[in-house]
């Protein structure tokens, strides 16, 4: 392009794409980090370390402890130490304003805290920057307020805390799921050792160093980094009073069982297949973008993820059409990029597992479409997809993908259309477009899911309760319902 | 010879501006030996009207904002306060106490600016409620802010009872005409220079320095008064400042509180006086 304004040309304009990157120099990762227990940085009891790895680029962001033998009781014993010697007594206004000053130095750290997870999980700049850190924070400002208030919260009862809540969270928002859980049991005035994804350590040992900038006493919380098996000892410590885990149905299942025969409460947040339905009066352009939205997010690493797309026959064709046409804009790239809509598939393991289903949806006899688009060469990464022609016994129908794959099915009126929607062993969430405000009340009615959505989706917020029914889950994560599974002799 | 200080004039807090009274009255703010430390902008009927205006202007931006803003704004006043307690220590002081004794009383003041402000977003989850009628109809009611209140803070503690009685008015979007304590007038304007910082639209909150005798009553008989909360008026007006809100069915709050410092001097039910309940029926069907 011409740099003089005065020049008048009718040469065809350069519509080369000028990338827009935010910087990295405000991250500093040390080399080497070790678990987060009473307040101090420590080695694995056996030393073993592994490292994190930036999913854009196959980089190494420095290594982290793996938590193995004795560990998990090292952290437990520390939290019971903190829960017994401060926390569980201290007056909830005090506790309150511990909250506080988290949620403001989240505030004041958030891009920082951006841009580390960013690197860390893959996930565009935009998201991390505009709703993972922004929430967060917001988590913790909203719970503080809860933490000299629970007897507003249940009446009449005598609200307590449980003791140590152990704490599993997975790599799609680590410090989003990060705050959901700590921010609700520390206002409920337990203490936490937290276990984040094997993929996904970084921001929670970000957060355990902001914590003790806001003079958080030491063991109230912890960070046991690692793997699965770290994870399960956690989960199995018999100092442990609440389990709180979001992640896959089949390892919650293994924690349902894990626990039963003990005191432990629980709260889990699993998979889901959502029901994304669009009524033939909807607003269609809207919920083209709601749809977009709903399955793309986060490259559909979402647990609410609206993978299911279900058309009302006479607008399936329009809709089709403008989704493809609406896939053919997304830019697929650079997380750091402040323009990208998909980022970095999370880890080579995850790839690996929508790959596998994609190609199940191909020879179960579904259509697929995938718009041109230059993938990175190096990191993982898939390009947004669509099925068509699916049917409810297909796998791709069934199964949580997790990325960016959106199934679409039809239907002819609004009984069928619950009929489908509910016709899956999960039930996390599901939306609704239809301009007719009487019909999404009656849909709502008849969704087996914990959140619905109408006319919009993927909304979220601290004040408001999100969990699933059937095998999806059970407990609550916001709102007042989000401190009770942290509350004792609230009965 | 030393440096020669700079003496803060004391003013009246209107619309997020600080005038002088319009009257051009002052009265003198005395400590506890009768000795005259400032003097005080004595507020008058036009300066009250003025401050109603501001505050009806005020109102739906303020109760337009969401419930996390105002949650966040009224937590930066409680920053704000806590960043000048030596300014408040020294103007509470004048009344006698010792700085331990002051201190509490500015701890308990933030204290309970958070308190409020933790309530923003979560007093109609309180307050409000869905009800399961008998028909197939969506019904929630939730808890809406009145408008513009007036507001008798007591004479003592002057900053403690000041915040008691403005936080659980304006968390809600309700805009506020505040006549401080006329004996310790002092951290009303300190106060008022905390709210002025924090990010608190003008017109939110307006402070009038002056006489209750005096001003009260046109408070409770302005027609664009919503609400009164007369827990700090002289219990001697009281019987005649209802009667004067009656015109327009003012809100009246005529509870007396005791104790200032009482877990019983905060409630979601002060917040609740100031709000007007919504319901809103919806239809289900196919």
């Amino acid at each position: 392009m011409s740099d003089s304004p005065a020049t008048v040309s009718h040469a065809p304009l350069d519509w080369a794409y000028a990338e827009s990157k935010e910087s990295t120099s405000i991250v500093s990762i040390p080399e080497e980090q070790g678990l987060y227990i009473g307040g101090d940085f420590l080695p694995a009891a056996n030393g073993a370390t592994y490292a994190s790895v930036n999913p854009a680029t196959e980089g190494h962001l420095g290594h982290v402890a793996e938590a193995g033998e004795g560990d998990a009781d090292r952290a437990v014993s520390a939290a019971r130490a903190a829960y017994e010697t401060y926390w569980r007594d201290m007056p909830g206004k005090e506790r309150a304003k511990y909250l506080y000053r988290i949620a403001r130095l989240l505030q004041e750290r958030a891009r920082e805290f951006a841009v580390l997870e960013t690197m860390d999980g893959g996930k565009p700049i935009k998201e991390s920057r505009d709703f993972d850190l922004p929430t967060s924070a917001a988590h913790f400002f909203y719970y503080a307020g809860w933490a000299d208030k629970l007897e507003y919260a249940f009446p009449g009862t005598d609200p307590r805390p449980l003791g140590v809540a152990g704490q599993v969270i997975p790599w799609n928002f680590p410090m989003l799921m990060l705050a959901w859980k700590v921010a609700p049991a520390l206002a409920a005035g337990n203490t936490v050792v937290l276990k984040p994804s094997t993929t996904t350590p970084l921001t929670a040992l970000e957060f355990a160093r902001l914590t003790r900038e806001a003079g958080l006493p030491d063991g109230v919380f912890n960070v046991l980094t690692g793997h699965g098996d770290a994870g399960a000892s956690l989960v199995a410590h018999p100092d442990v009073n609440k389990v709180a885990f979001t992640g896959s149905t089949g390892v919650g299942r293994l924690i349902q069982r894990a626990i039963a025969g003990t005191d432990k409460k629980a709260t889990l947040e699993l998979g889901g297949k959502a029901a994304h339905i669009i009524m033939e009066d909807a607003p269609i352009d809207q919920a083209v973008e709601g749809i977009v939205n709903g399955i793309f997010f986060n490259q559909g690493h979402v647990c609410c993820a609206g993978s299911r797309l279900l058309v009302q026959e006479s607008v399936a064709d329009v809709v089709i059409d403008k989704l493809k046409a609406r896939l053919d804009t997304l830019r697929v790239g650079d997380p750091l990029d402040k323009n990208t809509d998909l980022g970095a598939i999370n880890s080579a393991d995850q790839l690996e597992k929508i790959q596998e289903l994609v190609a199940s949806g191909t020879s179960e006899g579904a259509e697929i479409y995938q718009p041109e688009c230059q993938l990175p060469e190096r990191g993982w990464w898939f390009p947004p997809t669509l099925f068509t022609e699916v049917s409810q016994s297909h796998r791709i129908a069934q199964e949580e993908i997790f990325g960016p794959v959106l199934s679409i099915l039809t239907f002819r009126t609004p009984d069928e259309a619950i009929e489908k929607a509910n016709n899956t062993p999960y039930g996390l969430s599901a939306g609704v477009w239809t301009t007719k405000g009487s019909r999404i009340l009656w849909m709502a009615d008849r969704l087996k899911a914990g959140v619905i959505w109408s006319n919009t989706y993927n909304q979220f917020d601290p004040t408001s309760p999100f969990g699933g029914y059937k095998e999806s889950g059970f407990g609550r994560e916001g709102g007042r319902h989000g401190l009770l599974p942290y509350m004792a002799g609230v009965v | 010879m030393g440096r020669l200080d700079v003496r803060k004039t004391h003013k009246l807090y209107i619309d997020g501006a600080f005038p002088r009274s319009e009257s051009g009255r002052v009265f003198p703010a005395e400590d506890s030996n009768g000795q005259v430390v400032a003097r005080m902008s004595q507020a008058s009927r036009k300066d009250l009207r003025d401050a109603v205006r501001a505050a009806r202007g005020a109102q739906p931006g303020w109760a337009g904002r969401t419930a996390y803003n105002r949650a966040q704004i009224l937590y930066r006043v409680a920053e704000m306060v806590e960043d000048r307690r030596e300014a408040f220590a020294a103007q509470l002081e004048v009344d006698g106490r010792d700085r331990a004794a002051v201190d509490a009383e500015i701890e308990a003041s933030i204290d309970r600016l958070v308190w409020y402000a933790g309530w923003s977003d979560k007093f109609a989850q309180v307050l409000g409620n869905l009800n399961p009628v008998a028909g197939p109809f969506f019904n929630i009611s939730v808890p809406e802010a009145t408008g513009v209140i007036g507001v008798a803070a007591p004479e003592e503690p002057p900053l403690l009872g000041l915040v008691s009685v403005v936080a659980p008015v304006v968390v809600s979007g309700n805009t506020a005409i505040v006549v401080p304590s006329g004996r310790w007038p002092l951290t009303a304007v300190t106060f008022a220079e905390a709210l002025a910082t924090s990010d608190v639209p003008g017109g939110v909150v307006n402070l009038l320095t002056g006489f209750k005798d005096e001003l009260l009553p046109w408070l409770a008989g302005h027609m664009d008064v919503n609400g009164l909360d007369l827990d700090g008026a002289p219990s001697d007006m009281v019987g005649a400042l209802v009667d004067a809100g009656a015109e327009n069915l003012k809100r009246t709050r005529t509870d007396r509180t005791d104790d200032w410092w009482a877990a019983s001097a905060q409630s979601p039910y002060r917040i609740a006086a100031f709000t007007e309940t919504k319901t809103v029926w919806h239809p289900k069907g196919r």
